[in-house]
């Protein structure tokens, strides 16, 4: 194939996903008796300056739960329970931030490492239960995010303060808070500082796989496995890093409103982000980059749904199905294009052969 | 297995979990009753001078017969009332504090001076977005001051219940009613707004005698699509009370109530069940409605229609702003014939012994 050629089918596939998307989406739409002129016309209106804000913070958290579930998934491991992950670090990280211990940014840093090995461990009961015992890790992190929320919120109640009618830990001092810097000038909403972790964790990610010796050992595990135990690598010891690794980054999660924003994790904390994390990754092809777009498109989508209930009268759940569509349709449409691709350069080779044989017939 | 027809059939099992993660989110806005109710909302029609109310749900909003749909009786009355106008917004599932601050601020940009966010998860929300806003008026149904320094914004009130004082008569209408000294108590979660109905329900009970036995169940710690979004889970809770000999079960549960009206109706004659907040004795099935024996009235209705009317007149509420028995926030509703004099008459004379103070109800169990 030209490379002309094999960008385009490249880019037929997200091209083909999103019509379909919004085809089913303007169906649904129409079926509940809605209008889609107002839905696309809400939709796609230019976002106000504080809602580039929400996008950004938005974009950068589900970015973090997405990379989380993708380093699981570059392996063959589908680590679901990146909200469970999620939950416990982040109530750690607000407990142990809010005791201050330590001063000022020591303590912000701290709270980070203390958040992420909350994640790791909590992924690392899923890890163990897998290589000594054979336990699916989809089973398992399933049961374990069930586990978290129960037990976090039982926790809450013990250590955390009343304040109305719900808990909270304690506030953490106000020495160890991450400023918010602004993205659009003079708009009171700014972007969360620590919302560059997720930068940080992006370029990590990046380095690790396709740098370093365990992001290679990673990628032949996940291509195939005994393939990877035939070149030597202790696919045991790989399973257990690798969900510590997609467990400590789960962590991360919660780091940019936990500084910026709560300053202490309380029972209104957002939930769902973990789940959302794994459409995130899929739709992102795993690839760094690839998350990223699709967590832009996924912040953008619910920041500009937010809007329709109001000014439309839609409900703003529309917009769940958007996703979820676009997500299945993005794992279709790279199917098909595969094994267009594989056809494709089928009948190349039959060509070619063809050719050779033909000219092989007739010289003498 | 061919690599890449796991990582689909993974693909598909993810996207699945992660949309039935928000699926079970959403619970409260489907079924074809919410949708023909808000297809009718009066929102759609009013066009008066009066205050322009924007109304934001938790999730699951109208149609729960019980905690939102009050609120929304309230903004009836206020259209009617005050020629009001209105918007009502919905939350999304697991959403955070930027979310509810965003509804919030796209009904003030869609015109809207009159804010009502119905559940304390928008309290900070409120706090939040009102100094940006002195012009528009905040109220916020069980809200609490989330601030540091406690101190009061002119622009946002908190309005709450003593639903403690409601729940202690209908407690005390179940201790006077059962037969087998044996009764029940369904929350919708382990929290401190719902344990205050808990506090006083059971020491309704035990005011008429300390012997009864009352079981307790909360159907969530702290997951609000589970406690109260859950009528499956609420059914399931009171069978199991009912077939443990309980003959009366009070339920603060909110839409989950709705499986205790299944189940009571199921448990049959002899059996009774207690609703919440709105009189549930007008709304239920007419199959259900002569096992509901009493309701425990939590009046946001009041709450929000006074709220409305103190922004029309010029005077608008702020600070925390609490509706009691004394001042008829908070009863019990009679609507059930089967409720007889007798009992409503004990009721009434505890009523009064609570408004005089001669009994003071717990806030916690």
């Amino acid at each position: 194939m030209t490379t002309v050629r094999r960008l385009m089918v490249g880019a037929a596939a997200p091209a083909l996903a999103f019509v379909v998307a919004a085809a089913v989406t303007s169906v649904v739409l129409v079926a509940a008796g809605d209008s889609p002129a107002d839905f696309w016309r809400v939709l796609l209106s230019a976002p106000d300056p504080r809602d580039y804000v929400a996008i950004a913070n938005a974009t950068a958290v589900l970015y973090l739960s997405g990379l989380a579930a993708a380093i699981g998934f570059r392996m063959n491991l589908f680590n679901i329970g990146v909200e469970g992950q999620y939950r416990v670090a982040t109530f750690a990280g607000a407990v142990f931030a809010g005791q201050a211990l330590l001063p000022g940014a020591l303590n912000t840093a701290a709270t980070i490492l203390v958040a992420m090995a909350a994640g790791a461990a909590w992924a690392g009961i899923a890890a163990l239960l897998r290589v000594l015992r054979g336990v699916s890790e989809v089973i398992s992190t399933i049961m374990l995010n069930a586990i978290a929320v129960s037990l976090v919120a039982f926790l809450l109640q013990k250590v955390g303060r009343r304040q109305g009618e719900t808990f909270r830990t304690d506030t953490i001092p106000e020495s160890s808070w991450v400023p918010s810097f602004p993205l659009v000038p003079g708009e009171s909403s700014q972007v969360y500082g620590l919302a560059l972790l997720a930068v940080v964790a992006g370029v990590g990610f990046a380095v690790l796989l396709n740098r370093t010796r365990f992001g290679f050992d990673l990628r032949a595990t996940g291509h195939s496995e005994s393939a990877a135990v035939a070149s030597g690598v202790n696919v045991r010891r790989m399973v257990v890093y690798t969900l510590l690794l997609s467990g400590a980054v789960a962590g991360l999660i919660g780091m940019p409103e936990l500084f910026g924003g709560s300053h202490a994790y309380g029972s209104t904390i957002q939930t769902g982000i973990g789940f959302t994390g794994i459409a995130v990754a899929l739709l992102g092809r795993n690839h760094p980059w690839g998350i990223a777009v699709a967590a832009l498109i996924f912040g953008y989508l619910n920041q500009q749904a937010s809007p329709l209930g109001v000014t439309a009268d839609i409900s703003t759940e529309i917009i769940a199905v958007t996703q979820g569509v676009v997500v299945l349709s993005v794992v279709i449409a790279y199917e098909v294009v595969r094994r267009y691709r594989v056809r494709a350069e089928q009948a190349e080779v039959a060509r070619q052969l063809r050719r050779e044989r033909g000219a092989q017939a007739v010289s003498p | 297995m061919r690599h890449s027809a796991r990582l689909a059939i993974g693909a598909v099992a993810a996207a699945t979990l992660a949309l039935s993660g928000c699926a079970s989110g959403d619970g409260g806005s489907g079924g074809g009753d919410e949708d023909a109710a808000a297809s009718e909302s009066i929102c759609d029609s009013a066009d008066g001078d009066g205050p322009a109310i924007g109304l934001a749900y938790d999730v699951g909003g109208v149609g729960d017969q019980s905690f939102n749909d009050s609120a929304y009786a309230g903004l009836e009355k206020a259209v009617e009332e005050l020629d009001a106008t209105c918007e009502e917004a919905e939350a999304q599932a697991g959403e955070d504090d930027a979310a509810r601050e965003e509804r919030l601020r796209t009904l003030i940009d869609a015109g809207y001076d009159t804010l009502i966010g119905v559940g304390y998860i928008y309290s900070t929300a409120a706090y939040n977005v009102a100094p940006d806003y002195p012009e528009v008026s905040f109220g916020v149904i069980d809200g609490f001051n989330p601030t540091e320094s406690q101190e009061d914004l002119p622009n946002v009130a908190n309005i709450n219940f003593a639903a403690n004082e409601a729940s202690f008569l209908v407690g005390a209408a179940a201790g006077l009613t059962t037969e087998t000294d044996n009764v029940g108590f369904i929350g919708g979660t382990n929290t401190p707004l719902i344990q205050g109905f808990e506090a006083g329900y059971v020491a309704g009970v035990k005011e008429v005698d300390p012997t009864i036995t009352v079981q307790t169940q909360y159907l969530a710690q702290e997951d609000p699509v589970k406690g109260f979004e859950n009528p499956a889970g609420g059914e399931t809770a009171a069978t199991g009370m009912y077939d443990n000999g309980a003959d009366v079960v009070y339920h603060a549960a909110g839409k989950s109530g709705l499986g205790l009206f299944d189940a009571v109706e199921r448990a049959g004659q002899g059996n009774w069940a207690i609703g919440v907040d709105s009189d549930q004795y007008l709304t239920a099935d007419k199959s259900q409605k002569p096992f509901i024996l009493t309701s425990a009235l939590k009046r946001i209705d009041t709450g929000v229609f006074e709220f409305a009317e103190s922004v029309d007149s010029g005077k608008q509420l702020s600070g925390y702003v609490t509706y009691d028995l004394a001042d008829g926030g908070v009863d019990y509703s009679t609507s059930n014939p089967k409720l007889s004099q007798d009992v409503i008459d004990q009721l009434d004379d505890y009523k009064q012994q609570v408004i005089s103070g001669k009994i003071t109800v717990p806030t916690e169990p």
